[in-house]
């Protein structure tokens, strides 16, 4: 997937490892991801994936090791880093109690876009969602998965290098899941690298490439055709249910 | 390493911050009202004025001066004479039991010290109740002066009291409502942006920021800002109903008191928002936050107990608490009419507290990323 004109991997890291005390949260995590792959970041619940995305985004310092992420070292360059990433959690975190209208303007003002800018894109991103009718209602009075397709454009308004998407689809029913997984289509096939993470199998299914992480570790990491190949089973489920149990 | 920063995203965050404020009528409400109904509340309830004070008086001297001070103590309506006695032993004991609330001693040969001007009272109160005691002392004290005014004195024969000279009406709201302002704008003012930014925690908007190019200091700082014009309103608001219901003097420059209150209320706001950047969720941070402040604001900052009759360990404390500044600041201004002159050092503390705050803040809600 990885286009021959991009010397430059979207995220990398080497060794990246977090601690909290004597605790090892991340240990030594390596990875080099693609401009405009779908790159899939799997765990069960305390794997370390959160504290693993904090060090990408620049967030939080790792203890040791080192990683890049949009090109720029994410433990002296992470206000670069900042300004080059879109980042999506879980909770979709747009504000309900402003209007559709302004929570793209405030978005687009935080990422330094000029008002023209913020116009053209958010006439762009509205025509996409079909939300025409809804610019002047508060986003709180929006279905759940209309704001997490929002949401996702608000992250990507400012044409970052890569998203972070923490668990974009929780809660949501099959068939915006998969509206949901077109947009991240367009964004990749548009150069945006997307950095995802799901409990969903299906949707692992659907990336170009995933990691499954355990116990801070990257427990595999390849394409989901390799990983069942490897592990001898037809489902991304069972690759992952065998590796969270215990490489055994 | 600093980068510089594209102007529109703190005004965008200014912007955004005074829309939620604006949106939310029913809490705007009550933020506005709320001062009101407090000072208003507070004013009539926890006033600690003194009538019926029962006096006894120790006249050693019997002689025509001691006669006609005594004369003049038992004709004051505020204090109710219980009794003269000629020894100081006698009057030991009924201040004990509360028979008398406080005591003037007149020594022997008062009408000869009186003329060669080394005359000396001795005031004795019960100091169980410091402020009933200290109102107390101050009844006597003023009728002593007056007194001795009235003979042709001077003031010879008495113990100055500096609070008494700029209370001469003997209210307790003036002594009282410089306090009920720190601590009704301390708590509506932290309790915002307390509530405010543990909202944006228990959304999740609070990543969303961190992870955004905003830096720290500038969620604040845009935190802080569009609350300090609500909250400089609230002052304005307690400061009114002081002034109309209680009749509260101020007889100092009124832009240098509303100058101090929008110090002091920005002091409260990066409190607020300090305390908050350590809780998980807004009802933590609602009972922290009130908690927190209400204990060191009634009872270290001069506002309920005299600083001066603390003991000294807990002086350090009571400097600490933004309102022991603000207290003295208000009292001076309103009671005593003093300017910058003198207030300087109590603008250049709370002024200090104002930046340490926002940067600890900022440090804080930085650290604290999940």
């Amino acid at each position: 997937m990885q286009p021959p004109d991009s010397p430059q991997p979207a995220v990398w890291a080497e060794n990246l490892t977090r601690m909290f005390g004597d605790f090892t949260a991340v240990d030594a995590i390596s990875v080099s991801i693609a401009r405009g792959e779908v790159f899939g970041f799997l765990g069960a619940n305390g794997a370390g994936k959160t504290t693993a995305i904090k060090m990408l985004t620049g967030l939080l310092a790792p203890t040791s090791g080192e990683a890049r992420t949009a090109g720029f070292d994410i433990t002296h360059q992470a206000e670069q880093v900042k300004k080059r990433i879109g980042y999506m959690s879980q909770k979709f975190a747009l504000y309900d109690d402003l209007t559709v209208h302004e929570n793209i303007r405030f978005f687009g003002g935080v990422y330094g876009l000029t008002n023209k800018q913020i116009k053209e894109r958010m006439a762009e991103a509205i025509e996409r969602l079909g939300l025409q009718e809804l610019v002047k209602e508060r986003v709180g009075r929006l279905p759940l998965g209309w704001k997490q397709k929002l949401a996702f454009s608000v992250a990507l308004l400012h044409r970052p290098d890569v998203v972070f998407l923490d668990e974009p689809t929780g809660g949501v029913d099959p068939v915006t899941r998969r509206q949901f997984w077109e947009m991240i289509y367009d964004a990749a096939a548009g150069g945006t690298t997307v950095f995802v993470t799901t409990h969903y199998m299906d949707e692992a299914e659907y990336c170009d490439r995933i990691s499954i992480m355990v116990d801070g570790r990257i427990a595999a990491l390849g394409t989901p055709a390799e990983l069942k190949d490897r592990f001898g089973v037809d489902s991304m489920d069972a690759v992952f249910v065998r590796l969270a149990r215990g490489q055994s | 390493m600093k980068t510089p920063q594209p102007r529109g995203a703190f005004s965008a965050f200014v912007l955004k911050e005074t829309r939620h404020i604006l949106r939310d009528r029913q809490t705007l409400g009550v933020l506005i009202m709320l001062p009101f109904i407090m000072v208003l509340l507070f004013g009539f309830a926890i006033r600690t004025d003194v009538e019926d004070v029962r006096l006894v008086v120790v006249d050693a001297s019997r002689d025509s001066r001691s006669n006609d001070l005594v004369r003049s103590m038992s004709s004051t309506r505020a204090l109710q004479m219980v009794g003269v006695r000629s020894t100081i032993t006698q009057v030991e004991p009924m201040l004990r039991t509360g028979e008398a609330a406080v005591a003037l001693v007149i020594p022997t040969g008062f009408a000869r010290s009186l003329e060669n001007g080394t005359a000396e009272v001795l005031i004795m109160s019960d100091g169980i109740n410091a402020n009933f005691a200290a109102t107390a002392e101050n009844y006597v004290r003023v009728i002593v002066r007056s007194w001795a005014a009235e003979e042709g004195f001077g003031a010879p024969a008495v113990q100055m009291n500096a609070r008494m000279r700029f209370n001469p009406t003997l209210a307790s709201e003036n002594l009282f409502i410089p306090g009920l302002l720190a601590f009704v704008l301390i708590l509506i003012s932290a309790l915002m942006t307390a509530i405010s930014l543990a909202r944006e925690k228990e959304t999740g908007t609070m990543e969303v920021l961190l992870v955004s190019p905003l830096r720290p200091l500038q969620i604040v700082v845009g935190k802080v800002v569009p609350y300090l014009a609500l909250a400089f309103f609230n002052g304005v608001t307690a400061l009114a109903v002081a002034w109309v219901v209680f009749r509260v003097p101020i007889r100092g420059s009124l832009v240098l008191l509303l100058a101090a209150i929008l110090l002091y209320v920005l002091v409260s706001l990066a409190l607020g928002v300090l305390i908050s950047s350590r809780v998980p969720d807004q009802r933590t941070a609602m009972m922290t936050t009130l908690l927190g402040l209400l204990i060191p604001t009634l009872a270290l900052s001069g506002f309920i107990f005299p600083i001066s009759s603390m003991p000294g360990w807990l002086s350090p404390f009571s400097n600490i608490v933004p309102a022991t500044w603000f207290i003295l600041v208000a009292r001076g201004i309103m009671l005593k009419g003093i300017g910058v002159a003198l207030l300087w050092k109590e603008f250049l503390v709370l002024a200090g507290m104002a930046v340490f705050l926002i940067l600890a803040a900022s440090r804080s809600v930085k650290d604290r990323t999940t």
